[in-house]
């Protein structure tokens, strides 16, 4: 038998299929094998989404746009809600940029892997990837709305507090509560196709719950607020708010209620997945 | 490090079949199933069922690094389901399989082009899908974009592009993958003649640098030519492995009863065939009897029975010829023959018989495959059964029998030679004038 001399010799590696039962490992190694495709599929979401569209990226900027004037109008001029001294544009803007990434998860991801069906009964990859593209894909129209945002701080000489050094980590706190629904409800929308249905009836109902036009300390009685924090995104918003705009900052309690709350989903949707994973295949 | 690409114990796939068929539920039914939902919601639990099928069941074989195995057998018979088992995409029900290196599929060629998106823009997606690291798509572009002949729209969306033009870059950017293990489906069986040559090519090159190869094709010249051992494959199970020739062999002839004629079941009809309703092929001998060997000294007959529930116009009935080693003898329409092309341009309803004669002293000695075609030029085609019945043809008598050996070709004709003695020549002169 001839040589075969490939370019590059990996020491060899040896994988077993044999069924699976119950809970099975995440298998992040694996998932970091395959980062180039998280970029790649990633990529091409975004791409794909502006392609033949007139405005183009200016989508991403015209729809929380566009939500903020409704919210402002209907708890502003109408509820007249207060919001802590902060300009009423800013207030809200701010809080729909968190909110907008974690609701374009829900209902992308809920449908991505149905929408992703022909590769995944074609080719081997770990099939985390997929949902968690489409989460990142929303990340670009976060990004884009940052920096709106920015320019709307500096046209109402709206300064940062100190606060803002915690801006990251309400920003990995977003990413995470999106990512935990959005595996939860990728892989549940496999099994029942009616979950993608009644999503968008759910999103808004639950813009209503979070405080996005308001804030949670004016609205919601001291008693309910640990209650009230059980809906993860009022710790996201909260504390977005208070790293990037300095307003009140939310109790410590109700950030580690809604903090736990996704990282428990995070984690959770995750091993759940897994355990799916094996059907994923013969059922999209 | 062993030399065993490929081991698989005991693998098996089953399936539920009807999954989504409502049953009556009655309100016991209801209040109970509602009471353990929660628990059944999170164990993926579908209704259960005793409709389930072993697309794969106790199959068991080796590959050694480096071997080339086709993989043959029936639609339904496990194969595509046994390469995806391979191929990771599913898991298996049963069993145990260990992969020994990078293994890459070629079970659909275009998975994940995106319409949307440039010839270039979905090379580089398809090639990270395909498992390809971003420097190596990089490296081998221009590779990819010459094999693929589309260089001048290279960057227009896909979604312009001719359908042969998607394959061809599709199968450009596959074909360029370099796992360790390569599993091929069928892949080869769409395109044009001249994009199946390419892809036959383009195999035998991956085949001949040593990579372990894993094949499954219906095309069985394929096979023979590029595999040296072959599986076959029977309603999930594993019922041969043998050197190719010998296992195309038995795949061509099992199956086929030993009775000279071959009926087809209403299940074997694809809805696309009406008004055309095949009924059956048969061989017979010039007596008239139906046989299952026949003489090489005597014409052989072969007719197609069917029937048409409307007229048809255009309609042509017709054989295959086949040898056992799936070479391709001839193929001959009952409307080839310029008249009869005239006559029946339009066939009414009614039951038919087509019936041909083979030339006595044409057929070597050996088994042969007749399938059966009917369809209208161009238009459509009704029926076909490329493998419905064989029968053995038998050299007694047959020229040049007086010496016991084998000819090889399909065909032995009896052709009239003449010797012809020019000049006598002087013992021991070895030149001639």
């Amino acid at each position: 038998m001839a040589e075969t001399t490939l370019t590059t010799k990996p020491p060899e590696e040896v994988i077993i299929l044999r069924p699976s039962r119950g809970w099975i490992a995440l298998n992040l190694r694996d998932l970091w094998r395959y980062r180039e495709l998280i970029y790649f599929l990633t990529w091409r979401d975004i791409k794909v989404r502006y392609k033949q569209t007139v405005l183009g990226a200016g989508w991403a900027v015209l729809q929380p746009l566009l939500n903020m004037i409704v919210l402002s109008v209907i708890f502003g001029s109408f509820a007249k809600m207060s919001t802590g001294g902060i300009p009423r544009p800013i207030f809200t803007f701010a809080a729909l940029l968190p909110w907008g990434l974690f609701s374009k998860a829900l209902s992308e991801a809920g449908r991505s892997m149905l929408s992703n069906r022909s590769m995944i009964t074609k080719i081997y990859f770990p099939r985390l990837i997929i949902p968690l593209a489409s989460v990142l894909g929303g990340t670009v129209d976060f990004a884009i709305q940052f920096v709106i945002l920015i320019g709307m701080m500096f046209f109402y000489n709206f300064a940062p507090t100190p606060a803002i050094l915690i801006l990251p980590l309400f920003l990995f706190l977003t990413l995470a509560t999106a990512l935990g629904f959005g595996l939860w409800l990728s892989a549940l929308n496999v099994l029942y196709r009616d979950i993608n249905y009644i999503l968008p009836f759910f999103t808004q109902l639950w813009l209503l719950i979070t405080p996005v036009a308001y804030s949670a300390q004016d609205v919601v009685p001291p008693e309910w607020q640990l209650v009230y924090a059980l809906n993860p995104m009022v710790g996201v918003v909260e504390g977005f708010r208070w790293a990037l705009l300095g307003a009140q900052a939310p109790p410590i309690e109700t950030l580690l209620v809604s903090a736990s709350i996704s990282i428990v989903l995070l984690v959770t949707g995750m091993y759940y997945f897994r355990r799916m994973e094996r059907t994923f295949a013969d059922l999209v | 490090m062993s030399d065993i690409a490929i081991r698989a114990e005991n693998l098996g796939k089953q399936y539920r079949i009807g999954m989504q068929i409502e049953r009556y539920r009655t309100l016991r039914d209801s209040i109970v199933d509602a009471a353990k939902l929660p628990a059944r919601l999170l164990r993926g639990e579908q209704d259960s069922g005793n409709n389930t099928i072993w697309a794969l069941d106790d199959v068991s074989f080796e590959v050694r690094k480096g071997e080339v195995l086709g993989v043959i057998g029936r639609n339904g018979a496990g194969k595509s389901t046994l390469l995806k088992i391979l191929s990771r995409v599913t898991e298996p029900s049963a069993g145990y399989a260990e992969i020994h290196g990078r293994v890459g599929s070629l079970l659909e060629v275009g998975t994940g082009f995106h319409p949307e998106l440039t010839g270039r823009e979905n090379i580089a997606l398809n090639g990270a899908i395909l498992g390809m690291k971003r420097a190596e798509i990089e490296r081998k572009f221009d590779e990819i974009v010459e094999f693929s002949g589309v260089s001048k729209f290279i960057d227009t969306p896909v979604k312009r592009y001719s359908s042969g033009m998607y394959l061809r870059l599709a199968f450009a950017v596959a074909a360029h993958m370099e796992p360790e293990i390569l599993v091929v489906d069928e892949v080869l069986a769409v395109g044009d003649a001249e994009f199946q040559r390419k892809c036959l090519g383009k195999m035998s090159d991956v085949a001949s640098q040593g990579r372990t190869v894993l094949f499954v094709s219906h095309n069985m010249s394929a096979i023979l030519r590029l595999t040296q051992e072959t599986i076959v494959l029977e309603k999930g199970k594993l019922v041969m492995r043998a050197p190719s020739a010998q296992a195309v062999d038995y795949y061509l002839t099992s199956g086929f009863a030993q009775t000279g004629e071959h009926y087809w079941q209403a299940d074997e009809m694809p809805t696309d065939a009406a008004p055309f309703c095949p009924i059956a092929l048969r061989v017979r001998n010039p007596a008239g009897q139906i046989v299952d060997t026949a003489r090489s000294l005597e014409p052989v007959i072969v007719e197609v029975e069917y029937s048409l529930s409307a007229a048809i116009s255009g309609l042509r009935v017709g054989i295959y010829l086949m040898s056992t080693h799936g070479e391709h003898i001839f193929t001959s329409f009952d409307t080839d023959d310029q008249s009869r092309y005239e006559r029946y341009t339009t066939r009414p309803a009614g039951h038919y018989t087509s019936r041909c004669t083979i030339p006595a002293d044409l057929l070597n000695e050996g088994r042969y495959i007749i399938g059966m075609n009917a369809s209208s030029f161009r238009v459509q085609r009704y029926f076909q059964d490329e493998y419905a019945l064989a029968f053995t043809v038998d050299a007694a008598g047959a020229p040049g029998m007086q010496w016991l050996e084998p000819r090889m070709g399909a065909i032995r004709p009896r052709l009239d030679w003449q010797v012809e003695q020019k000049d006598r020549l002087p013992a021991g002169r070895m030149d001639a004038a």
